[in-house]
């Protein structure tokens, strides 16, 4: 199995990303040098916070050019949680920010009252139930191969990526009567909202899928 | 098409609550009093396997005695337990946050240290995230529909009101609040749901309910009456008196959404 690289720009739980990589056979590399990222084959971006002190930090680091670089060469890039959020175009937290761009969509609060004025409690705190988005064929493709529609997972998060086109959504969620992006994809960028290393069996087997991809 | 307009029922959280004094699981009645049970990990794993949704850690003297052991047996509880694990007591400052959070913590919980100074709740938030900061609240009741905050352990008064204080708190940015009955805690006389119920309307984030948990069946009045987002489950878990997946049976019975899980 190819080493996996974990981004390390300062924010979010490493350690548990890797535990949950390395429990899945895998070798992994935490590294925030432009030199790994781009010679790896699977690269992970990991991330929990604010979007715009996380785009300050990569760009800190000299990182944001690396990860927009990477979809362009045969390189698996997955997002987590915050990660994922800044693979779309931006952000309406905290003023609006520019994210990487890698998939077409825009970062907003999830809402705190549903259609029917129902209030939400924000964050979104929870496992959520994914479902398939309709005519989307990916499922049975990508790191979801394992998972069955119906399957939980464990989300926390109070902003959500929503994709400009309805394809780059695989699965999502529902909190109250708020439809929540779950995984996005696009070409070999995938996103997911949720915490796999934080979601046991079910987030386990999406990690190794995504290692074994 | 299918039809979204229906308000969806969000999964209830079931969360294992371990209590720690040294290397120790306790337990105690009312937050004292407190009998030793066994060694944590063990537990916290079997409640894995079983399904539990969260696990919480309490450190309940470290607040007491200004010490904390609780990172060495967090590092190894997250080798092989991959839910969400949320660590309390003891936490005093950023950098205590911060050594907790790198041993494999996902969430700190604070009570004394936010009474005593509360800046380090939106400091805390802005270094690590919202969604990282639970305040834990001890609370006991004082008169009809009022409650005061209590600390270490529920040996302190503050004078602080509970609804008040938690909403000063969200201000300050804490993402989900532990709700703590004192009067009920240990005692398996089912959560205080009015308690619950007066802080869910007030607060705009998640809320666990914790104390008093006596059987599966007490779980179905403080999500409907007290309108909890999650319980949080010792006693009936550490004596064996029910188990995760006859709770989940139950709550799925009573028509609440849980997480989907099948025990191998």
């Amino acid at each position: 199995m190819n080493e996996i690289v974990v981004i390390d720009y300062g924010v979010g739980n490493l350690l548990s990303v890797k535990r949950g990589l390395e429990h899945c056979g895998a070798k992994v590399k935490i590294t925030s040098k432009p030199k790994d990222i781009i010679n790896a084959s699977k690269v992970i971006l990991p991330g929990v916070g604010a979007f715009k002190n996380a785009m300050k930090s990569l760009n800190r680091l000299g990182l944001i050019d690396v990860i927009k670089e990477i979809s362009n060469r045969e390189i698996n890039l997955l997002g987590i949680c915050l990660g994922m959020q800044l693979l779309l175009d931006e952000s309406d937290e905290f003023g609006v920010t520019k994210g990487l761009g890698l998939i077409p969509g825009r970062v907003v609060a999830i809402p705190s009252k549903n259609k029917d004025g129902i209030s939400n409690k924000i964050p979104h705190i929870g496992w959520s139930n994914l479902i398939n988005s309709e005519g989307n064929a990916y499922w049975d493709q990508g790191i979801l191969k394992k998972v069955k529609p119906g399957d939980s997972s464990y989300f926390i998060h109070s902003y959500m990526a929503l994709t400009n086109e309805k394809k780059y959504t695989i699965a999502y969620c529902m909190y109250g009567s708020e439809k929540i992006p779950a995984v996005v994809q696009s070409n070999r960028i995938i996103g997911c909202q949720f915490h796999p290393e934080k979601s046991g069996k079910v987030g386990l087997n999406i990690l190794r899928e995504f290692c074994e991809s | 098409m299918t039809d979204y307009s229906f308000s969806f029922k969000n999964n209830v959280r079931l969360i294992g609550r371990l209590d720690i004094k040294g290397e120790n699981l306790i337990k105690g009645i009312h937050l004292e009093g407190l009998r030793v049970i066994g060694p944590p990990n063990e537990y916290a794993h079997k409640y894995y396997l079983q399904g539990v949704d969260e696990l919480i850690y309490m450190d309940c003297v470290a607040s007491l005695y200004r010490r904390n052991h609780l990172a060495n047996i967090i590092s190894s509880a997250a080798e092989n337990i991959f839910v969400p694990l949320t660590v309390g007591g003891g936490i005093r400052s950023v950098d205590d946050a911060n050594k907790i959070l790198r041993a494999g913590a996902d969430k700190v919980a604070i009570n004394t240290a936010a009474v005593e100074n509360p800046q380090l709740i939106s400091d805390i938030s802005r270094k690590f995230g919202s969604q990282c900061m639970v305040l834990s609240v001890e609370a006991k009741q004082i008169s009809d529909n009022k409650w005061e905050v209590f600390t270490n352990n529920g040996r302190e008064k503050t004078g602080l009101d509970v609804v008040e204080w938690i909403k000063k708190c969200i201000d300050l940015g804490v993402g989900e609040i532990l709700l703590t009955s004192v009067d009920r805690e240990g005692t398996r006389k089912g959560f205080d749901n009015l308690l619950v119920r007066n802080v869910t309307e007030e607060s705009s984030v998640p809320v666990i309910a914790s104390g008093g948990m006596g059987s599966p069946e007490d779980i179905f009045k403080v999500i409907n009456e007290g309108g909890a987002s999650a319980i949080a489950m010792a006693d009936i878990l550490h004596y064996g008196r029910s188990n995760i997946n006859e709770i989940r049976n139950f709550a799925m019975q009573s028509g609440f959404g849980v997480r989907e899980y099948s025990v191998e």
